[in-house]
C-alpha cells in the first residue's frame, strides 16, 4: 500500500500532535504516525505540571519566559485540560535564604507573579506542608493533563483534515539520493483505529517533507536518514499517591535536585523526580530505591506522605538534547529548551526536519516554530492561529459551565465528567441508554467508554488515557473488565479478551512498584476476583468434560457426599 | 478478665468452621470478629483445588497427593478437609450441591470455574453436558455483559450458550444487586415483566442464567421465574451465576453461618479488633514453649481481656487484614508470627500480572495440629492455632482451594482446640 501526503509527522507525543494541528489549521496535508497509541512516549509518562516558569527563574530565564507565556495561551485554549492549582516553592530551614531571594528576583525578572507567603499563610494554604518550613514564594503553578490535551490536539488535526495513523511504526525512512521522501510505516493491525488480531500490513507514506518528532527515539529516525541526532535520554520516576494530599504543587525551594516537587492530579497527588541518563529509553531499570527516595525525602516537605498510600509508580524518558561538542557530563545541567534541526543546512539531507527537547508546557510554541519552519519550505504563507483558537473539547467552557444539565448522573460523577469531557459533555452524555459507572474510583460512566472506545478501537490503554477509567485507588481491579464488555457486540469475544489481558497486564506494570500496606492488600484483592472468582488465570481451551460433575451427572459421580 | 474456654479471632469462613467444630465437639467458644468477612465479595463457591500446575484439576483429593510440602493441604491432610466438607454440608443442607469431583461452574467472564460445592440456585447451570444455555444480562449491571459471556463460554463449552442483555423494568442506572434482589423476592409484578421481556429469546434453551441476584431465598425466585417460563409455554430451568463484589451467595454463606454459630451457642462478639494479648511461660523448663493467657480486644476505645484456655486465629489474609506489610517486612499483626517473604519487595510479585507471586502465599506456616510456628520451625504457642488465608504456602486464588483450605484448617484447629480443652 502506497499514499502520499504534504508533510508525514512521526511521533504522536504532545509534539507531533501539537506539530500536525498547526500544520492542519494552515490547511497543509499532514498525516501523523506513532508507534503505540497517543502520548505512548514521554508525553505519557511525564509529571502533569503546567509550569509557571518558576522552576527555571533561576537557571534558565528564557525557558522560564516561554513557560509564563505558554501557561496563558494553556489556559484559554485547553481549558478542560488544565487546573489551575496554584503552586509553592517552600523554604526549609536547611534551604538558603540567598537561594530563596534569587527565586523571588528571577521570578519578577521574567514576569511570573510571585508572592511571599509566611509559613502560617503557607500552611493556611497547604495544612498539611511540614510545621518546620521558614517560608513560601507562591506562583501560578498548575496541573494538566497530558492525554486529554494531546488527544485534543489529534481531534482538532483531523477536523481540518489531518490523518492520525496511531499503532503505526516507521520502520524506515524512504529517501531518493540524499533527500528523504517519505517513510515505511507498519500498521499493527491496519490502518484505522486499531482491532486486535487483524493482520498488520506496511504502507510506503510519501511525504514533500518528513518531520521527526520522535522525542527520545529521534536518534533511531535520524539513523534511517543517516543524519546524527544526539539526544541523551534521561529517565524520571514519578509516584502516584491514592489522595490529593497536597492541592497546590509544591516545589522545595532548592537548586536542582532529585524528589523536590508534589504536583495534584485529578485524583491523586504524584511525587517526582529523579534525572539520570539512560542508554535506550525503552529499556531501563525502575528500581524500588527510586520510589523510597520519592517518598522519604518528599516527606519533608509533606510529612502525611511518609504512611500514605502509593497506588503505582512509573517512569518517564526526558529527549534531552544538546548540539554536538557540548560535552555536559551532568543531565541535570543539559538544557531544557529544545532544538529544530534543519537537516538541509546541518547535514546536507533534504526533506528533513527534527524537533527534540524542550517541555510539554511550550509544546504548542515549539510546534509553531517547526511549523513555521516547514511553511517557509513548502511555500505556505498561512500564519498560526493555535494560540487562539480553543481546542475541542475546550469551546466556550464559561457558557457550558451554566448550561449544562447532569445527565442523570449523581452529582460527583456528573461533576467529574463534565470536567473531563468538557464541552462534549452534552454530545456524550446526553444519551437515552442505561449509563452506570463502570469505574467507580475515577467516576467513569459507561456512555464516557463508549465515546473513547470510538475514538480508540479496541486499545483499551487509549480508552484509559482518554477517560482515567482504571486509574484509581483499585488499579483496575473493579472496572477492566467492564470496560472489555464494551467492546462487544462490535469486536468479537476473542478480541475483548485479548484486548482486557492487554490493559490488566499494563495495569499491573506500575501497580507493582506500590506493593506494600494496603496496597498489597488491594493486589490480593484484585488477584482473588481475577483468579478465584472469574479463573481469568489459565487458558482452558481443551476441557476433558467427562472428567468432572455435571448437572445431570451428579447423581452418578459416586461422591460419598452427592446430596442431589 | 472474660473466661472462655475456645476463642476464635476472626468470623469469616475459616473462623466460623472452627467455633462450629469446636462447640460440636463441647467447648464454650467466643468468636470476636473486627468487621465484615471477605464473604460479602466472595463469589459464593467453595472451591477445593481446582488448578495444579496451571492444569484443571477434576478429583481434588487425588491431586492433593501432587502438591508441595509447604501448601496447608499436605500439612493437615485430606482426612482434615473431609472433616470440613462434612461439617459445610451438614450447615448448608439442601442450599449446596456437589459430590467429590470439581464441576465447572460458568463464570460472569464467560470461563467455567472448578468447584466443588455450589449453591443449589448455581446447580443447573454447571456446564459440560451439552445442554442449550440462554444467559440473561441486566443493562445497568456493568459487570456482567451476557453476550459477551455467551460468546466466550460458547467457544469452550459444549452446547449452544447465547446471551441477551435486558432492561430491568423500574430500576435506576445505580440500582444495586440488593435492589434486583428484593423486587425479585417481593414483587410478583416486576417477575412477570421480566418474564415477558426474556421468554420470547428462550428460542429452545434448556436452561436461563441470571447473574447472582435471587436474594435470600434463591430456591423461590428460581420457582416462581420457572413457573413463569411454564406459564409463556418456555419451560427452562433456571440458575444463578455468580458474581463479584458485592456478592449475594456470599452474603447468604455469611447469614447462614451466623445463624448456625448462634444455633450452636457460640458467642458472637463483633465490631472488636483484637489489639493486643499476653503469654507466659507454658512450665518451669525452657523446651515447655510459651502459652497464650489473655487476649485484649478494643471495644470503643476501652481494652477488654478475655482469658482463653485455647485461641483460633482467623483474621484472614492481605484482604481480611489477618496479615499487613509494610515497604521493608511482611507481619501478622496481633502475634507478630512469623511470616516467611523474600527481603526485597520486588521479589514478592512477578513481571506477569497472573505470575507465581509470593505475595499470594504470604502466611503463617502451621504444623498439622494447626499450630503456627516461629522462624525455627517450632509452635509458637502451644495453646494457639490458625486456619484460613491467614495461614500461607500456596496461592489459593489460582490454585482454586481458597474455601477450601479454610474448611480444612478450620475444622483441624477448632476440633484441636476442643480436645485440648477436655483434656485440661
Ligand atoms: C520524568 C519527566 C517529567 C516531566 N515532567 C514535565 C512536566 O511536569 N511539565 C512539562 O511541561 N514537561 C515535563 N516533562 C517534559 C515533557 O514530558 C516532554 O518534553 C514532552 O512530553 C516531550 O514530548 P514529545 O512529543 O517531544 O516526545 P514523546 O512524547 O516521547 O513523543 C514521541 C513519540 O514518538 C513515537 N515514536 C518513536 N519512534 C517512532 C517510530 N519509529 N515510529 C512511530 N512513532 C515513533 C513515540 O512512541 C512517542 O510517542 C517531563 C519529562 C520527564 C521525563
Ligand atoms: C473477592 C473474593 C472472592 C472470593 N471468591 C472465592 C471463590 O470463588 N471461591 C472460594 O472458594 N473462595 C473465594 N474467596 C475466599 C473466601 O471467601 C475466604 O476469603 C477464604 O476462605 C478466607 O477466609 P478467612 O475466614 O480465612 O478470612 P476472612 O474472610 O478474611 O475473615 C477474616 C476475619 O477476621 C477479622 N479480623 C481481622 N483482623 C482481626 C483482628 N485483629 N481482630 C478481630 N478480628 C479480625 C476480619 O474482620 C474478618 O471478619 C474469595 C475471597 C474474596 C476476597
Amino acid at each position: 500500500m502506497a499514499t502520499t501526503t504534504e508533510v508525514l509527522v512521526i511521533g504522536g507525543g504532545s509534539t507531533g500532535a501539537g506539530i500536525a494541528r498547526d500544520l492542519a489549521m494552515r490547511g497543509v496535508d499532514v498525516t501523523l504516525v506513532e508507534q503505540g497509541n497517543l502520548t505512548h512516549g514521554t508525553t505519557g509518562r511525564m509529571h502533569g505540571l503546567l509550569h509557571s516558569g518558576g522552576r527555571y527563574a533561576v537557571a534558565d530565564q528564557a525557558s522560564a519566559r516561554e513557560c509564563i507565556e505558554e501557561n496563558r495561551v494553556l489556559r484559554d485554549i485547553a481549558g478542560h485540560c488544565v487546573e489551575m492549582t496554584g503552586g509553592l516553592f517552600v523554604k526549609r530551614p536547611e534551604d538558603t535564604d540567598e537561594y530563596f531571594q534569587e527565586k523571588l528576583q528571577g521570578c519578577r525578572e521574567c514576569g511570573i507573579p510571585a508572592e511571599v507567603l509566611s509559613a502560617a499563610e503557607a500552611r493556611e494554604v497547604e495544612p498539611y506542608l511540614a510545621t518546620d518550613i521558614d517560608k513560601a514564594i507562591e506562583v501560578p503553578d498548575g496541573a494538566v493533563d497530558p492525554f486529554r490535551l494531546v488527544v485534543a490536539n489529534a481531534v482538532s488535526a483531523e477536523e481540518h483534515g489531518a490523518r492520525i495513523e496511531t499503532h503505526a511504526e516507521v520502520v524506515d525512512l524512504l529517501t531518493d539520493g540524499d533527500e528523504v521522501t517519505g517513510a515505511r510505516v507498519q500498521h499493527d493491525s491496519g490502518p484505522g483505529k486499531r482491532e486486535h488480531g487483524l493482520p498488520g500490513e506496511t504502507e510506503d507514506i510519501h511525504a514533500e517533507h518528513v518531520v521527526n518528532a520522535a522525542g527520545a527515539w529521534s536518534g533511531q529516525l535520524g539513523e534511517m536518514a543517516g543524519v546524527d541526532v544526539e539526544v541523551r535520554p534521561s529517565k524520571g520516576v514519578m509516584v502516584v499517591m491514592n489522595v490529593r494530599q497536597v492541592d497546590t504543587v509544591v516545589n522545595r525551594c532548592k537548586p536542582k535536585g532529585d524528589a523536590d516537587i508534589v504536583v495534584p492530579h485529578e485524583t491523586t497527588a504524584i511525587l517526582g523526580t529523579t534525572d539520570e541518563e539512560v542508554e535506550d529509553p525503552e529499556d531501563y531499570p525502575e528500581e524500588g530505591w527510586e520510589v523510597d527516595h520519592m517518598i522519604d525525602e518528599l516527606s519533608e516537605l509533606v510529612p502525611i506522605l511518609s504512611d500514605a498510600r502509593t497506588i503505582r509508580s512509573f517512569w518517564g524518558v526526558r529527549p534531552l538534547y544538546e548540539p554536538p561538542d557540548t560535552g555536559t557530563t551532568d543531565p541535570t545541567d543539559i538544557t531544557r529548551d529544545f532544538f529544530l534541526l534543519d537537516h538541509a543546512d546541518r547535514d546536507g539531507v533534504d526533506g528533513l526536519t527534527t524537533v527534540v527537547g524542550g517541555k510539554f508546557t511550550t509544546y504548542r510554541m515549539m510546534a509553531e516554530d517547526v511549523t513555521d519552519h516547514v511553511c517557509d519550505l513548502l511555500g505556505v504563507r498561512a500564519s498560526c492561529t493555535t494560540a487562539d483558537e480553543p481546542l475541542p473539547g475546550s469551546e466556550n467552557l464559561d457558557r457550558l459551565e451554566s448550561a449544562m444539565d447532569d445527565y442523570g448522573l449523581r452529582s460527583p460523577v456528573a461533576r467529574r465528567s463534565k470536567e473531563r469531557l468538557g464541552s462534549y459533555a452534552p454530545e456524550v452524555l446526553g444519551t437515552d441508554e442505561p449509563n452506570p459507572v463502570l469505574c467507580e474510583c475515577e467516576a467513569v460512566t459507561r456512555a464516557e467508554v463508549q465515546h473513547a472506545i470510538g475514538q480508540a478501537g479496541t486499545d483499551l490503554n487509549a480508552v484509559r488515557l482518554r477517560t482515567r477509567a482504571s486509574m484509581g485507588n483499585c488499579q483496575g481491579g473493579f472496572c477492566c473488565h467492564r470496560v472489555a464488555n464494551e467492546l462487544h457486540p462490535e469486536y468479537d469475544a476473542e478480541t475483548a479478551d485479548a484486548s482486557l489481558d492487554e490493559l490488566w497486564q499494563e495495569r499491573w506494570k506500575g501497580h507493582r512498584h506500590a506493593l506494600w500496606g494496603e496496597q498489597l492488600s488491594q493486589a490480593m484483592l484484585n488477584h482473588t476476583l481475577h483468579a478465584t472468582t472469574w479463573n481469568r488465570d489459565g487458558d482452558d481451551a481443551d476441557v476433558d468434560w467427562d472428567a468432572f460433575a455435571g448437572p445431570t451427572r451428579t447423581a452418578t459421580d459416586g461422591g460419598s457426599h452427592d446430596r442431589d | 478478665m472474660i473466661g472462655t474456654e475456645v476463642l476464635v479471632v476472626g468470623g469469616g469462613l475459616a473462623g466460623s468452621v472452627a467455633a462450629l467444630s469446636a462447640a460440636r465437639d463441647g467447648a464454650r467458644v467466643t468468636l470476636v470478629s473486627k468487621s465484615e468477612s471477605t464473604l460479602r465479595q466472595a463469589s459464593g463457591l467453595v472451591d477445593v483445588l481446582g488448578r495444579v500446575d496451571g492444569d484443571l484439576v477434576a478429583d481434588p483429593f487425588a491431586a492433593i497427593e501432587d502438591l508441595p510440602e509447604s501448601h496447608p493441604y499436605s500439612v493437615v491432610g485430606t482426612e482434615a478437609l473431609r472433616e470440613g466438607l462434612a461439617l459445610f454440608d451438614d450447615v448448608t443442607g439442601d442450599r449446596y450441591r456437589g459430590g467429590d469431583r470439581n464441576a465447572l461452574v460458568p463464570t460472569t467472564q464467560g470461563t467455567v470455574k472448578p468447584t466443588l460445592r455450589y449453591p443449589a440456585s448455581v446447580a443447573p447451570g454447571i456446564a459440560g453436558d451439552g445442554h442449550e444455555t440462554l444467559l440473561v444480562g441486566i443493562s445497568t449491571d456493568p459487570d456482567f455483559d451476557a453476550k459477551r459471556a455467551a460468546d466466550t463460554l460458547a467457544g469452550t463449552v459444549p452446547g449452544e450458550v447465547r446471551g441477551v442483555t435486558v432492561r430491568f423494568p423500574r430500576l435506576r442506572d445505580d440500582a444495586k444487586r440488593t435492589r434486583y434482589a428484593k423486587l425479585l423476592t417481593e414483587d410478583a409484578e416486576f417477575r412477570d415483566a421480566l418474564v415477558e421481556k426474556i421468554a420470547p429469546k428462550v428460542d429452545g434453551a434448556d436452561r436461563v442464567g441470571f447473574p447472582a441476584v435471587f436474594g435470600e431465598d434463591p430456591a423461590f425466585v428460581r420457582a416462581e421465574l420457572e413457573a413463569g417460563f411454564d406459564a409463556a409455554g418456555e419451560p427452562v430451568s433456571v440458575f444463578e451465576v455468580p458474581t463479584g463484589p458485592p456478592s449475594i451467595p456470599g452474603t447468604r454463606l455469611r447469614d447462614l453461618l451466623r445463624h448456625e454459630l448462634e444455633a450452636a451457642g457460640v458467642e458472637l462478639v463483633t465490631g472488636v479488633p483484637v489489639v493486643d494479648f499476653e503469654a507466659e511461660s507454658a512450665g518451669s523448663g525452657d523446651e515447655d514453649g510459651e502459652r497464650v493467657t489473655s487476649i485484649v480486644v478494643d471495644r470503643n476505645g476501652a481494652r477488654v481481656p478475655y482469658a482463653p484456655e485455647q485461641v483460633v486465629l482467623a483474621t484472614g489474609g492481605l484482604v481480611g487484614e489477618g496479615i499487613d506489610s509494610e515497604r521493608d517486612r511482611v507481619y501478622e499483626p496481633v502475634f507478630d508470627l512469623h511470616v516467611p517473604h523474600p527481603e526485597d519487595r520486588y521479589d514478592w510479585s512477578e513481571e506477569p500480572a497472573f505470575g507465581d507471586h509470593a505475595f499470594a502465599r504470604f502466611g503463617v506456616r502451621i504444623d498439622d495440629d494447626a499450630r503456627p510456628l516461629d522462624a525455627d520451625g517450632a509452635v509458637a504457642y502451644e495453646n494457639l492455632r490458625a486456619a484460613g488465608a491467614v495461614v500461607g504456602g500456596a496461592d489459593t486464588a489460582t490454585g482454586k482451594a481458597a474455601s477450601g483450605v479454610s474448611l480444612a484448617t478450620g475444622s483441624r484447629a477448632g476440633t484441636r482446640a476442643a480436645t485440648a480443652v477436655t483434656q485440661s
